[in-house]
């Protein structure tokens, strides 16, 4: 499955899709990339007259990409005869380390723990250009068959 | 290895993912992991990831989905050690 493909399959639109490409994606391990943009609805209110990314935005990227699309990877061949599958997450422990003001590309990287039964669990890390980690840490997500 | 072993054995697996301390307490062959402990969906895959790890055994899907009493989950680690 190629990396557009799985942006095709994200259940997610603006103004919450924080997944701009991915740079690899295999069975163990994604990297993907997203620019905050100037105008994010989110800046007019975290904080007051200084726009800086909620670290809630942080998490819900590290997952996007580091969860989601892994998991639409993992999951290819199921999803492929099976559109009903959903992900929910369900465990996150994360580290913030650094402010994320407007216009920040940000690179997440996911390696995958394990994934069994459904549940899909990683250890994740965003870096911003110059190498440095914004917030690492690890984060779970389980599928959800719809009924 | 004996039932009260393996029971003994399990308690210390699910504490950590426990909900409903009352029914640990008295957790015995009949407790239900869901409907008794509370553990969720998610701490569920733990505990039988490290019931794999204590015994030293590896757990398929379909073993995976029966194992949600104390007695299944015994049913299934002695099967799995007798092998």
């Amino acid at each position: 499955m190629t990396p557009d493909k799985i942006l095709s399959l994200l259940p997610y639109s603006r103004p919450f899709l924080f997944v701009d490409g991915l740079n690899y994606i295999n069975e163990d391990a994604v990297q993907g990339h997203y620019t905050f943009r100037r105008d994010e609805y989110f800046y007019e209110g975290h904080f007051k007259e200084q726009p800086i990314t909620p670290g809630v935005i942080l998490t819900e990227t590290m997952a996007q990409i580091g969860l989601v699309c892994l998991g639409i990877y993992l999951l290819r061949e199921n999803i492929e005869s099976d559109q009903a599958l959903k992900f929910a997450l369900v465990e996150n422990h994360t580290h913030f380390l650094l402010p994320v003001p407007p216009e920040t590309k940000v690179v997440v990287t996911s390696e995958k723990i394990y994934f069994r039964f459904g549940k899909l669990k990683c250890k994740v890390n965003m870096k911003n250009t110059s190498g440095e980690i914004i917030c690492n840490g690890e984060i779970s997500g389980m599928i959800v068959k719809k009924s | 290895m004996t039932d009260k072993e393996l029971i003994t054995g399990l308690k210390k697996i699910v504490k950590p993912y426990i909900q409903n301390e009352a029914a640990f307490e008295t957790m015995n062959a009949d407790t239900h992991l869901i409907d008794d402990l509370k553990i969720n969906s998610a701490n569920l895959v733990d505990v039988v990831l490290d019931i794999e790890d204590e015994y030293d055994i590896e757990i398929e899907d379909d073993a995976f989905e029966d194992m949600l009493t104390v007695k299944a989950a015994m049913a299934v680690v002695s099967a799995k050690i007798a092998k």
